[in-house]
């Protein structure tokens, strides 16, 4: 089975946003949430960068750990993923989560926040695959039909790379080497303790 | 070895044999030809590791090395091409370029670098965000792996030592000491210890500390005692509710609180008399009852943990019921490092608490029930209190009346 990841190559991020809106639109995320986001580190200065960041599908996910219900589970391609049915919403994933990937539909409200969301890899959640109530719940389930999550399959840089590890590392490594520089994969220390390009 | 260094030294003097280099990651010395301009001091750290893998397929022998399209970008990997280039007609790029420009973000430390730093100094990488939502701006906080340790770990350990700890000693104490018994039995006359105000503060605290301590502990422990047994839909029905009433309880806790403060604070000013009370051993250790006011020391105790604590948890509960409002992640994560901490350490002391109210000390809970203890066990446990009392009741007498079935 692959180990699925999302890989943005900082060098080639315009911050164009057009993976917020793709996904904004392929799961119809209700206003206020963002599973996806692009952040501008060092904005104006010398070495600034745009990275595209959603839920990294850590390894040992920090959200499954802390998470009072348990309900985070990972998938055989190792989407971490959530059941909104079990969910309580005391906001714990997010203070955990080193990405701020976890969303709340509300905020406030006297502590009651709603059910937690957040990227799913564009894979759905625990019901059955590309129903209604999946796709009300978690939205499209892209993977299911054998597809990569969409943020990354149409970005225009091709700075986001979502797909096997492996697979995703060779492509940043070769353009690392033929270009010459590279910022490295961003987030990949903190979630997965492994680091790309140096 | 020295195979390797001949190698090296051939590398460092022909620039043609300098390509398999690249598929190393040497240091910049090895592949740069001599000739050429060394590249700007930010440069090396960002070119020097080139990657392992795939090394073949960018190779700069594809001839297609897009070098001159970013002139501030040529690099080690290139450079070493143009000698090497079948077609010698073409000039070399290299040689005729200029140095290449200042290139700001070259010298930049690069991601894994900037997490780590991150992770080592407890900060954020953080930056701008064109969605109103700033919260979002923060890119990576590591900060939240040791929230997770404390959560996980810590809070598991200090909060179950605390509690089993303290219901262990309590019993303990029962089993030895056994419940404390009213020395001289009863009058059958009784005094009024609490009013009905007090009273209906003291239980509003006491109710609602209650379910927010269990609501809270279930957040704690829940997952590992409760939801093995009664299964998830049930466990997070329950969890929900208890959210909600801990959410809820927060206001009449606080409210609670505030009064309890009012009403009680002028009779739990510590004094001199609490030291005695402590050499006594509080009468629960030694023998004898030690002289008291309205609250004796350890009463005090309580009463102070109660309000310092309950104050504490209180604001910092507030913080996480409206989270983000006020405070950003870092701040969020104190307030409930702080809220469950003190939380775990007051529900160990309120256990105590609860102990010599009810089962630990006879008639203690009349006090605080119906508000009404016989003057033996007053005089007994409060002696200088009953005395103020008295000379009270007497100053408001008539003068002249006669005492009640004196007669
Ligand atoms: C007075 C106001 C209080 C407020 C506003 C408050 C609020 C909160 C909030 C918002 C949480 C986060 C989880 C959730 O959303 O339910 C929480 C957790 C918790 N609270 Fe409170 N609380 C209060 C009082 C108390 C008291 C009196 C206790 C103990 C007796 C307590 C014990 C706990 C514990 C143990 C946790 C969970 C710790 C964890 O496992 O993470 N709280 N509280
Ligand atoms: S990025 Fe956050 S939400 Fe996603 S798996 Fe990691 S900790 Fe969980
Ligand atoms: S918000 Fe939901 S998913 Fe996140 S930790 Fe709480 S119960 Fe678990």
């Amino acid at each position: 089975m692959a180990r699925m990841k999302f890989l943005c190559d900082s060098d080639r991020c315009i911050e164009c946003n057009a993976c917020v809106t793709a996904c904004k639109n392929e799961h119809e995320v209700p206003w206020g949430i963002n599973r996806r986001r692009v952040v501008t580190i060092n904005d104006g200065k010398p070495g600034e960068r745009s990275i595209s960041m959603a839920c990294m599908h850590c390894t040992d996910a920090p959200c499954a750990a802390v998470c009072p219900v348990s309900c985070f589970y990972t998938t055989a391609d190792a989407i971490v993923l959530h059941d909104k049915d079990l969910c309580i919403g005391c906001g714990y994933c997010f203070y955990a989560c080193p990405f701020g990937a976890p969303q709340y539909p509300r905020v406030g409200n006297f502590g009651g926040r709603g059910k937690m969301d957040k990227c799913t890899y564009c894979a759905g959640g625990p019901q059955a695959d590309n129903t209604l109530v999946e796709y009300t719940q978690y939205g499209a389930n892209r993977i299911a039909e054998g597809k990569l999550p969409l943020c990354a399959e149409m970005c225009s840089t091709k700075a986001l790379l979502a797909g096997d590890s492996d697979m995703i590392a060779t492509i940043y490594r070769e353009r690392v080497q033929k270009r010459g520089y590279g910022s490295g994969a961003w987030g990949w220390r903190t979630a997965y303790r492994e680091t790309l390009g140096a | 070895m020295r195979t390797t260094l001949a190698l090296l030294a051939m590398l460092a003097a022909t620039p043609v044999l300098a390509q398999p280099a690249s598929t190393q990651p040497a240091g910049p010395s090895a592949t740069q030809a001599p000739q050429q301009q060394p590249p700007h001091p930010g440069a090396p750290e960002v070119q020097a590791p080139v990657p392992e893998a795939g090394a073949g397929r960018g190779a700069p022998g594809a001839g297609q090395v897009p070098a001159t399209t970013e002139p501030g970008r040529t690099t080690p990997a290139q450079q070493p091409v143009a000698p090497q280039q079948p077609a010698a007609a073409a000039p070399t790029p290299a040689p005729a370029q200029p140095a290449p420009a200042p290139f700001g973000d070259r010298g930049q430390p690069d991601a894994a670098e900037l997490e780590l730093m991150a992770t080592l100094r407890g900060e954020r990488i953080s930056g701008r965000i064109s969605i109103p939502n700033q919260t979002a701006a923060n890119l990576i906080q590591p900060a939240g792996r040791s929230w997770r340790e404390y959560h996980n770990v810590t809070l598991a350990w200090v909060g179950g030592i605390a509690v089993l700890g303290m219901l262990a000693i309590l019993a303990v104490f029962y089993f030895t000491r056994g419940r404390i018994r009213m020395e001289h039995g009863y009058s059958g006359r009784t005094i009024t210890r609490f009013n009905i105000l007090e009273r209906a503060n003291h239980w509003m605290v006491a109710s609602c500390f209650i379910i927010l301590g269990l609501s809270g502990l279930n957040l704690t422990f829940g997952r590992h005692l409760l939801l093995p047994i009664i299964g998830p839909e049930a466990f997070t029905a329950l969890s929900t509710w208890g959210k909600l009433a801990h959410n809820f309880l927060a206001f009449p806790f606080t409210l609670g609180i505030v009064v309890m403060l009012l009403l009680w604070a002028k009779d739990n000013i510590p004094n001199k008399l609490d030291i005695v009370w402590f050499r006594m051993g509080g009468g629960l250790v030694g023998k004898g009852h030690p002289p008291a006011g309205r609250f004796n020391a350890g009463q005090k105790m309580v009463f102070w943990m109660t309000v310092i604590g309950g104050g504490l948890v209180a604001a910092s509960g507030y913080l996480l019921v409206f989270p983000f409002t006020v405070t950003n992640i870092e701040g969020q994560q104190w307030a409930h490092m702080a809220h469950s901490l003190i939380s775990v350490l007051m529900i160990a002391g309120i256990l105590a608490h609860i102990y010599i109210g009810s089962l630990g000390m006879e008639h203690a809970f009349d006090a605080m029930g119906s508000g009404q203890v016989d003057i033996n066990w007053a005089r007994d446990h409060h002696s200088l209190w009953v005395e103020e009392e008295l000379a009270k009741a007497r100053a408001t007498v008539a003068k002249g009346a006669k005492a009640a079935g004196a007669d």
